[in-house]
């Protein structure tokens, strides 16, 4: 028996639950609601507003992945020192909110950043004035750092654990200062793993929704809200067709995104899961 | 590796068997999806003291279950365990948060509900579309209970599919310690001296609706200048920037907490803040707003439709109306509890609005076969996105 059919039952998955619905939102794409082949879906975008919200989402989605890999990536390294001995557990607190649904979170973020919040309580306690932060961009900004924060600090993690720690052994007795081991044997050999976590914050980051929709009282609306709106609201007779184009509009922008970073790390060696 | 394959299609065998008994169960025993929230029976009273549960017990030993479909906080959770002790019918509740999201759901068919409770226009819209069927109103003596003139109503002649179940108003609330001077325009909502936030709502016609009054013109307009005028002054309105968002239900919670100044709200919403917070006020502006009323309905997927006509029944019930209405601060149609409103209540425009009031206020109708349906939807989302 050939080993590959060991993937059949996973083969079969994805067929049922991304293949074919994949197939659906391309016919809806296509099509007007009475099943005629038109191109009329995709020229909705045409308009201003649809341009603003894909902007604002890449917008919001870069800055996102920049924090999270100026956050993440010290995290990383710090976590994968070898004088380090708590790693694993720390690892596990990285997970621990993902471990707990989304919008819970999301929930707990509007709390502490509320008008009458945490936050807000303890900067008045110390005798310094609130900050509005619920209903700006930047909220919407720390609560996607937030959320994927976890998905850029893991795959940087696992490559620098995985790197032959000889190599930095050997840059240092060739007489490297601290700064340039970093910069040219540390950095570089955590390529893929970068891209990994770029690739994996990035991604989900361009597409969320809700999260913006409720960190910014319903002001600052991305992609996938838009697309949420069309679906689930919107009172236009061609919402299915109109959201799929859309849907596919982002398909292809992350599939455009994907490729790119493929020619960053051609060999995938940060083990994305993209 | 045979053993492998084989003990692979055993268990994909077991799987499907697996699904395919639980459809069957479906009926009678619905799995809880996580959204679901399933009521648990009250535990507390034994079973000799819940004397009315004896007599109405249903014979059958099954379990019979209905799945009723309302809006977030608009119900008296306590009814529900009322309702299964005295009939024995287990009751599934989920909720939705605007008319469209449930048309979505109940539109695509994809999930069969027992009972829906939309507003007005939008059971317009499901009669029109054949999509709520006809009730057999012998099981709804109650019906009777209900205020003269919410019966027989322009969008359901004869209440042949509906029933209904609250009504009430939208207007402003405000803070009265943050505005002080008495708010009676929609204009209002302009003011950018307002220390404090302001809130919009998350619903297209509601929000659409202050653009059309603002200009003269019906809440159910199908003039593109009209729309257009509205459309304007929407979009003026969020690009001053003194809308600090968008929201639904959290708006009453900000309102209580003194977390915002002034917010468009439905009148129940605003009773439930005020409350909370003896500093608000309700007012429908002078220019006019809306009045709607949410009926119950059955939807064509019913599974059970006697058991939603029962259910139906009992919200109709004056005790439990009045119930109803003590804890969702919304206007009850039912006669009896009309009658034994307090001072108070009678008092209050947003409970009892005065005739002058109500007179001003318009009802939605259905726009879904308007020529600029369409419009609606287009302004709605150049304000949201």
């Amino acid at each position: 028996m050939k080993r590959s059919w060991y993937a059949s039952p996973y083969a079969l998955w994805m067929l049922l639950f991304a293949v074919v619905p994949l197939l659906f939102v391309c016919w809806y794409a296509f099509t007007t609601p009475d099943g005629a082949f038109t191109l009329a879906n995709f020229q909705e975008f045409t308009k201003p507003r649809y341009m603003g919200v894909i902007l604002r989402s890449l917008k919001l989605a870069l800055y996102c992945t920049a924090l999270c890999l100026l956050i993440g990536y010290p995290t990383a390294y710090f976590l994968a020192g070898r004088g380090f001995n708590h790693a694993q557990s720390l690892v596990v607190l990285i997970l621990l909110p993902m471990w707990m649904n989304l919008l819970l979170r999301t929930y707990a973020m509007m709390t502490l950043l509320d008008d009458n919040g945490v936050l807000n309580a303890a900067l008045t306690a110390l005798g310094l004035g609130k900050v509005r932060v619920i209903g700006t961009e930047g909220a919407v900004l720390m609560g996607l750092v937030y959320n994927y924060l976890p998905f850029m600090v893991l795959p940087i993690y696992t490559v620098l654990k995985k790197m032959d720690y000889s190599v930095i052994e050997a840059a240092e007795d060739l007489g490297c200062n601290p700064l340039r081991v970093i910069t040219r044997v540390v950095i570089p050999m955590s390529v893929p793993g970068i891209v990994s976590g770029v690739t994996m914050v990035f991604m989900p980051a361009v597409t969320s929704f809700a999260i913006s929709t409720l960190l910014s009282n319903g002001k600052i609306r991305l992609a996938g809200d838009l697309i949420d709106y069309i679906f689930n609201q919107s009172s236009n007779p061609n919402r299915w067709n109109i959201g799929s184009s859309f849907s596919l509009i982002m398909l292809v922008l992350i599939l455009l995104s994907i490729g790119f970073l493929r020619k960053v790390d051609p060999d995938n060696e940060g083990g994305g899961m993209w | 590796m045979k053993k492998v394959l084989a003990l692979m299609l055993v268990a994909m065998l077991l799987a499907v068997a697996l699904t395919a008994c639980k459809k069957a169960d479906q009926k009678t025993e619905e799995p809880a999806a996580a959204v679901e929230e399933t009521v648990e029976e009250a535990a507390e009273a034994p079973a000799e003291e819940a004397e009315p549960a004896e007599e109405s017990k249903p014979e059958s030993s099954a379990r019979a279950e209905i799945k009723v479909y309302n809006w977030e906080d608009y119900i008296d959770r306590e009814v529900l365990n009322l309702f299964e002790k005295e009939t024995g019918i287990h009751v599934n509740y989920v909720t939705f948060s605007q008319n469209e999201d449930m048309y979505t759901k109940l539109s695509t068919g994809a999930e069969s509900y027992d009972v829906v409770i939309p507003s007005e226009y939008m059971i317009e819209r499901l009669i029109k579309e054949d999509l709520v069927v006809e009730l057999n109103l012998d099981n709804i003596p109650n019906l009777e209970n209900v205020v003269d003139n919410l019966r027989d109503p322009i969008y359901d002649p004869g209440n042949a599919h509906s029933v209904p179940y609250m009504w009430g108003t939208l207007g402003i609330v405000y803070n009265t310690d943050m505005v002080t001077t008495p708010v009676t325009s929609w204009t209002a909502l302009l003011d950018e001296t307002v220390e404090g936030k302001i809130f919009m709502m998350d619903s297209m016609r509601d929000t659409v609706a202050i653009g059309l009054i603002m200009n003269g013109s019906s809440v159910n307009s199908d003039d593109l200048d009209e729309l257009e005028a509205a459309r304007k002054w929407l979009l003026d309105q969020k690009d001053s920037g003194v809308v600090d968002g968008y929201i639904l239900d959290q708006a009453k919670d900000m309102m209580a907490g003194n977390e915002a100044a002034m917010a468009v709200m439905y009148s129940g919403d605003a009773l439930y803040a005020m409350e909370k917070n003896d500093k608000l006020a309700y007012v429908i502006p002078d220019e006019g707003s809306n009045i709607w009323v949410d009926g119950m309905c059955i939807p064509k997927t019913t599974q059970n439709q006697e058991a939603a006509e029962q259910f139906i029944n009992f919200m109709c019930r004056p005790d439990i109306a009045k119930m109803n209405m003590d804890y969702i601060y919304y206007s009850s149609p039912i006669k009896q509890v009309v009658e034994e409103l307090s001072e108070e209540e009678l008092a209050s425009t947003a409970m009892n609005p005065t005739d002058e009031m109500v007179k001003r206020c318009e009802y939605y109708v259905d726009i879904s076969s308007f020529k600029n349906a369409g419009v609606y939807d287009d302004i709605w989302m150049d304000v949201l996105m």
